[in-house]
């Protein structure tokens, strides 16, 4: 077996996108309710572009916000310290439908922190997760709403993306061994 | 980018990397400080101790807040009301704090050194708040974390720091934070204050302040620190305005771009004229917002910073 396979290249990542995208579309009656919120590093690319994907569909803009979690995790005494990325919500959560969008789902605590971390900008309607990835292996009760693609993995293993914001035909998910 | 040190004792062992990622990580929270809920729970059930030995109100006050504002708690411990006037020593006094479950001890301290000897005796996390006419590693960071963000670079900006060099510790941090980052420093001031000896830092040396703030990018100015003169370093207070401080005149001559910045306390009307403490071109206020994102950040950092095997 090699190293790595690649589970989703370019093509693939865009047609997921736009699975999920409709898979918004379907649970949100009212668009103009939803906002997107990225979670750095990766998710705020995926969320820009739902966000595009979107905006075609509903025929107006989406707002789309970025979102760092590190401030709120759970294991900064346990690690050397997170890099911290800019948050940017340029819009009121309060009363909106925010999807967070973040490229791989694992243990579930990044979400977590990410629901902390938005309550100090307000208090959505409702909070729902797209990812592109679920890896499975939760720790949290935390389950996602929006699936790109369903990948049984081992511990041992991991999720490799090259994502950028416009969708290069570069683009990949491999899944390696560590 | 990552940060492994478990103090922040100084500037001159850091690396430009690690001046580096203190700036980027400070950015971070200086947008915290924007929100409408200014407090977030990285340090959440830490406890800090700002030990003060000797006296600061700013300094003090920064790190007071930047350690509320991660949640952390804080004590604070001045020199005036505490043990140190019964005759405890510094070694005592960290052990006690420790004996309490500190987590970090901030210290200020008039001797050179003591934020180091500290680091020997307890476990704690130490961070130097300024030892004598050694150090202020959080001013250096913070000044260029002003610089960057005005400016958008370091490397090749000309920048000026006029004033009482050999007595202060925010010239010596400065220097060694703007040189690692790539910067030209020139040193400007009375002879006996800012000596010749300080070219061996990589700074250039004048004592013509017109030359030396003309193609300046920053003035950086420093207050006479009177305390620490152990004997009279000029004539008079009014020569030294005369020849040395920043008026309008002064400035005139110099980059229309060019920024002023003072680690405070200023004293109007000595180092620098009233007027243009609070010109457009003054950055002091914002220097003083930018300590408390720079603080935060190195709170955080060395929360996280493990101490290698080998240096344990």
């Amino acid at each position: 077996m090699p190293d790595s396979i690649v589970i989703l290249d370019a093509v693939a990542i865009q047609r997921a996108l736009t699975r999920v995208a409709h898979e918004i579309t379907e649970r949100n009656e009212n668009s103009a309710e939803v906002v997107l919120v990225g979670i750095p590093a990766l998710g705020d690319h995926l969320a820009f572009r739902l966000g595009k994907i979107l905006a075609s569909i509903w025929n107006h803009p989406v707002p789309v916000g970025v979102l760092d979690t590190t401030m709120h995790r759970d294991d900064l005494d346990q690690r050397t310290a997170p890099t911290i990325h800019p948050t940017d919500i340029p819009f009121d959560v309060t009363g909106k439908t925010v999807v967070f969008v973040d490229d791989v789902l694992f243990t579930g605590r990044t979400t977590r922190a990410a629901m902390d971390a938005l309550n100090d900008f307000g208090r959505p309607k409702k909070i729902q997760l797209a990812v592109l990835i679920d890896r499975g292996h939760r720790e949290l009760p935390i389950k996602a709403d929006f699936v790109g693609k369903n990948v049984p993995t081992a511990l041992d293993e991991k999720i490799s993306l090259l994502l950028t914001e416009s969708g290069a035909v570069q683009d990949e998910v491999l899944l390696k061994k560590k | 980018m990552s940060w492994t040190k478990k103090h922040l004792l100084d500037i001159e062992s850091l690396t430009a990397d690690e001046i580096i990622t203190v700036l980027d990580t400070a950015r971070g929270f200086k947008a915290v400080g924007e929100r409408a809920i200014k407090k977030v729970p990285a340090l959440r059930g830490k406890t800090v101790v700002n030990l003060f030995v000797e006296p600061s109100t700013r300094t003090r006050i920064s790190f007071e807040l930047a350690a509320q504002r991660l949640s952390a708690d804080i004590v604070n411990f001045s020199a005036e009301a505490s043990s140190f006037k019964k005759g405890e020593t510094l070694k005592d006094t960290a052990l006690n704090l420790e004996a309490l479950n500190a987590d970090f001890i901030i210290i200020r301290h008039s001797a050179s050194g003591a934020p180091h000897f500290l680091t020997r005796v307890v476990d704690a996390h130490v961070i130097n708040a300024g030892d004598g006419a050694h150090e202020h590693p959080t001013q250096a960071l913070l000044d260029v974390f002003t610089i960057r963000e005005k400016k958008g670079r370091i490397a090749g900006l000309n920048v000026t720091i006029l004033g009482d060099i050999l007595y202060s510790r925010v010239a010596r941090s400065d220097i060694w934070a703007l040189t690692k980052l790539g910067a030209h420093v020139t040193l400007c001031g009375p002879s006996t204050l800012v000596p010749k000896t300080f070219e061996k830092m990589g700074c250039r040396v004048t004592h013509d302040v017109d030359e030396a703030i003309r193609d300046a990018d920053i003035i950086n100015l420093l207050r006479i620190q009177h305390e620490r003169q152990r004997k009279t370093m000029f004539p008079s207070i009014g020569e030294y305005t005369q020849l040395f401080g920043l008026n309008k005149v002064r400035l005139a001559k110099t980059r229309p771009d060019a920024l002023i910045m003072h680690p405070g306390p200023i004293n109007r009307g000595v180092e620098i004229d009233s007027e243009i403490a609070d010109c457009g071109r003054s950055v002091i206020l914002e220097q003083v917002t930018n300590g408390l994102a720079v603080r935060m950040a190195v709170l955080f950092l060395v929360n996280g910073g493990k101490v290698p095997p080998d240096a344990a």
